[in-house]
């Protein structure tokens, strides 16, 4: 396996990290979109969230690496296998973070029938896509604007639903399949299509740092990397380690974070001021800004949480008005002034 | 400055780019070769060959090549006579440590370059196709040949901002190359050490004078340094190796003229100091140990005007002038030659039981999977002479019987790929105001575009030319940008607005998409096609104009935009066989919706109506 850039070295690019973190506490996120120029490092911030991304724990032996505590049922490995009132036995397992590269087939995406079997054995077997591989992990996909949009279809149907339904070839099969899909691109080679983007939960754009002091840094981490990558891991291991931390205490303090009825109402006035309708924004707003007082570690919800999560979860809800040309940013700033003051 | 423009010289600077990229060609991306037909190319190309590591793998790549050659897939052949899937690993994974060579890397459709661009960032092959999964390790150089003609035609921005050489072998005669380029000292691995802060600061320094945005510019000439040290056999980094790759890789991306330790850049400038690697190189003793800080110049200076002599006079010209550079525009997502094809038959959405017949194309993969489950009931039923069985691999006996029902036909949905071209007369006292709902109505156009495809251009005439302000485009983010300051007011040189559209018309047609061109004028020309002012030939030009648009079987919607509805525009719109609206203020909505009306009939009229959900062709 090829070294990964460490998630702790990458240089400024916050609201991109955080929003990644947000979506590693809080997986109903609904996805990530990350919109930036070439060489912005979004795709080096999502493939280090595997090196990240704290252990899960997966039903011994199935073949599915299904969550022990969740109804067996649901597998179908455990469903046939598993007998009933026997104790589970639960193993650690890295959580996904799988890659679809452009130029996969369906067949490998969504799972077919195995053709090795199926010719060798006569076996009619169904040989799982990458959909069951990112089940309860990530799912990431670079240059998304060129994927095709059946896939694309695909892809948020069953990240919406969490679940994979395959009828092809003779064979039906329904698995789990939660995961966080988080898409990049470059706005300047074609957008995506705005159905699309109201499906991610969160937007960010990344650009390349300005400062030269940031500059700086950022040629001397990535040179350093690619001369040793060992020694450079091994520098930012540490970080990496305090960061899994601080996500493994979030994940246990999310669920005790509750709105009051004032970040209630100051989130409803939001996504009123900027127009965005239906709840999803609403909604999104709201698991945004508790995953991000979780990763504080503070108490409670605040309207600082609700301001750092506005523009991440919002940006791509904004009404499209072809005729302002004011940036997507500056109009969550204007509604943040008028309605937070 | 003269020394960038001289032949003899970029021929050495090319030279050393070979030699530079073939030290750490998957470290350094590659090298975008700008080269018309030729011995200079082909010499270019020994060069680098000679310069790579031996037993290096290369292989071409030509423009066309499908996924399942690049990428690998399943090898049918050795399937069916294997009676097991057989993967084939493609052209790409077989080219670890190598090289690719990507010939008219400027008709190579985004697609193809986006998986290039990802196997190059993960340096692997990640292959889920037709069953398989596989990582395949990949690093590996490209050499990305532009043999562009149009200037619509440039190399994939994906893949041109990670190769670390761009270089231009135009204007080089054979006879320049004639020089012998000193031969390198040394052919030492790459140093690995710690390179000093204030050289790593002056490449960055050194990019933002320039205009380069892009990290990877100075990354990139970071490694060059390095290949540069290498080179001359030494172990250090130096000055000179910063300066030098400065120079090949940070100049060549300029897009603006950085200010000069000399406070005049077009004073006459001394001699200029070539860099010592490439003129004499040779009587240099090796600067092994030999400290860095040898160099008195400061390393930022130095690599400002290391950049500075190497700057392409063109490229100064350009900025001096303050037009504006952009790298050079991939034409978004058009493209030519194999693209056309593909465009034309649309994207494959799946496959589906059918007979086959000619032009159907066979589903491979799906009809083995429709017969795979029955091969061991049809083995032992079915005896070795069916004629039902069609057997690909005659000469052997039948591993696999695939009979006509299981045979899946790929099916595609047809693309309804289309360009609008507006043709906007932004000359006189009403300019402003048409303009402003023309932007309008290309935002809107583009916001709804997504689903149908639909690129916009603009074409805006005034003064004494027309100036294509927006190459074709999908992105409405960069319309926005370059429609940012749409100028106005002048005289009206109607016929060369028409010429304008024609000429655009006829390469997107060419490209297989259906056109259709939005006229906004009020018909009153008064420049001719050759720019002298006067209304009778502006008149008679405009309606030859009008003419030949419509001998090129272009659909038009002429917007007449005068207060009242002229006969000018009357003939005009009858000439070129438009739909004629007389619009006193247009609306972009109202223009939006003529929009949709005329591309309706631009694709009826390019070639029958456009299927829903595809079918077989
Ligand atoms: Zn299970």
């Amino acid at each position: 396996m090829r070294p990964v850039y460490p998630f702790s070295a990458i240089v400024g690019q916050d609201e991109m990290k955080r929003a990644l973190l947000v979506a590693c506490v809080e997986p109903r996120i609904g996805g990530v979109m990350v919109f930036g120029d070439r060489g912005t490092g979004k795709s080096t911030a999502v493939r280090a969230l595997a090196q990240l991304l704290p252990p899960l724990k997966a039903t011994a032996d199935c073949p599915w690496h299904c969550n022990p505590v969740d109804d067996p049922a649901r597998c179908p490995h455990c469903s046939t296998h598993r007998v009933p009132g026997t104790r589970v036995k639960a193993v650690d397992f890295a959580a996904p973070v799988v890659d679809l590269p452009l130029g996969a087939t369906e067949d490998r995406v969504v799972g077919a029938l195995d053709l090795e079997r199926a010719l060798t054995r006569g076996e009619k077997a169904f040989e799982p896509g990458l959909l069951a591989r990112a089940d309860r992990g990530f799912l990431y996909i670079d240059e998304v604007n060129l994927l095709e949009d059946h896939l694309v279809d695909v892809l948020l149907d069953v990240a919406a639903s969490g679940e994979n339904i395959v009828e092809r070839e003779g064979l039906s099969v329904r698995h789990p399949a939660r995961f966080v899909l988080v898409g990049s691109g470059n706005p300047e080679e074609g957008e995506l299509r705005p159905q699309l983007l109201d499906r991610f939960g969160l937007s960010v754009d990344v650009r390349t740092p300005q400062d030269i002091p940031s500059r700086i840094e950022v040629i001397r981490r990535r040179d350093a990397f690619d001369r040793d990558p060992k020694a450079f891991l091994a520098n930012w291991q540490a970080a990496d380690a305090a960061l899994r931390n601080k996500i493994i205490k979030a994940r246990k303090r999310i669920d005790a974070l509750e709105p009051d009825q004032d970040i209630l109402e100051l989130i409803s006035r939001l996504c009123l001021a900027i127009g965005s309708d239906g709840l999803r924004g609403e909604l999104t707003l709201l698991r945004a800004a508790r995953a991000l007082a979780a990763l504080d570690g503070a108490k409670t919800i605040t309207a600082t949480h609700v301001r750092e999560a506005a523009p991440m979860a919002l940006r791509h809800r904004l009404r499209r008005n072809p005729l302002d040309d004011t940036g997507s940013g500056a109009r969550i700033e204007r509604a943040l002034a008028d309605v937070m003051g | 400055m003269a020394g960038a423009d001289d032949p003899a010289r970029r021929w050495q600077q090319a030279v050393l780019a070979a030699r530079l990229f073939g030290l750490d060609p998957a470290g350094l991306g590659g090298v975008v070769v700008r080269a018309g037909p030729g011995p200079v190319g082909d010499l270019w190309l020994e060069e680098l060959l000679d310069s790579l590591a031996p037993g290096a793998p290369v292989r071409r790549i030509p423009v066309g090549t499908s996924d399942e050659r690049l990428l690998g897939g399943l090898d049918l052949t050795a399937t069916l006579a294997g009676g097991r899937p057989v993967l084939d690993r493609g052209i790409l994974a077989a080219l670890d440590g190598g090289v690719a060579l990507l010939p008219l890397a400027e008709r190579l459709p985004a697609g193809t370059a986006a998986r290039v661009a990802g196997v190059m960032d993960t340096g692997m092959v990640q292959l889920e196709r037709d069953g398989f999964t596989a990582r395949h390790p990949t690093r590996l150089g490209l050499v990305l040949f532009d043999e562009g003609q149009e200037s619509d035609e440039a190399v994939p921005e994906a893949l041109r901002q990670r190769a670390a050489f761009w270089i231009d072998l135009d204007g080089i005669a054979l006879a320049d190359c004639l020089a012998d380029v000193p031969e390198p000292d040394g052919h030492g691995r790459l140093p690995t050490g710690d390179v000093a802060g204030e050289l790593v600061e002056a490449l960055v320094h050194g990019a933002v004078a320039l205009g380069v945005d892009a990290l990877t510019a100075p990354l990139l000439a970071l490694r060059a340094a390095r290949a540069h040290a290498a080179l001359r056999g030494s172990k250090l980094v130096a000055p000179v190796d910063v300066a030098t790759a400065a120079g090949l890789v940070l100049a060549p991306r300029a897009t603006r003229i950085p200010e000069l330790p000399e406070p005049e850049p077009e004073a006459e400038p001394p001699p200029p100091e070539p860099p010592p690697d490439t003129d004499n190189a040779s009587d240099e003793p090796p600067p092994d140990t030999t400290p860095p800080e040898q160099d008195q110049t400061l390393p930022e200076e130095l690599v400002l005007e290391a950049v500075a002599a190497a700057l392409p006079p063109a490229l100064l010209e350009a900025l001096r002038k303050g037009a504006r550079v952009r790298a050079r525009q991939e034409p978004q997502s058009s493209g030519g030659g194999a693209r056309q094809a593909a465009s034309m038959r649309g994207r494959p959405i799946g496959a589906r039981p059918g007979h086959l017949r000619s032009g159907a194309r066979i589903a491979l993969l799906e009809t083995l999977r429709a017969a795979a489950p029955w091969q061991a009931l049809r083995q032992r039923t079915a005896p070795l002479t069916d004629t039902h069985a069609i057997n690909a691999a005659s000469a052997v006996r039948a591993r696999i019987q695939v009979r006509p029902s299981d045979i899946q036909l790929r099916r595609y949905a047809r693309r309804a790929e289309s360009t609008v071209i507006f043709a906007v007369d932004a000359s006189g006292s009403q300019a402003f105001h048409r303009l402003a709902e023309v932007k309008g109505a290309v935002e809107l156009v583009l916001a709804d575009a997504y689903a149908a495809r639909t690129q916009v251009a603009l074409i805006a005439f005034r003064g004494s030319a027309a100036e294509m302000l927006v190459p074709p485009t999908r992105a409405l983010v960069r319309a926005r940008t370059l429609l940012g300051a749409l100028p106005g007011g002048g005289p009206t040189p109607l016929a060369a607005g028409l010429e304008a559209a024609r000429l655009l018309a006829h390469a997107e047609k060419a490209k297989g998409r259906s056109v259709l061109v939005m006229v906004l004028t009020d018909g009153k020309a008064n420049i001719a096609l050759d720019g002298a002012p006067g209304r009778a030939q502006a008149g008679a030009d405009a309606l030859a104009a009008a003419a030949r648009l419509r001998l090129a079987g272009v659909t038009s919607v002429l917007v007449d935009s005068g207060r009242f509805a002229s006969t000018e525009a009357r003939e005009l719109a009858l000439a070129m066989g438009a739909r004629h609206v007389p619009l006193p203020n247009p609306r972009a909505g109202t223009v939006q919706m003529l929009v949709t009306d005329g591309l309706a009939q631009a694709k009826a009229s390019a070639g029958g109506p456009v299927r829903s959900g595809g079918g077989l062709r």
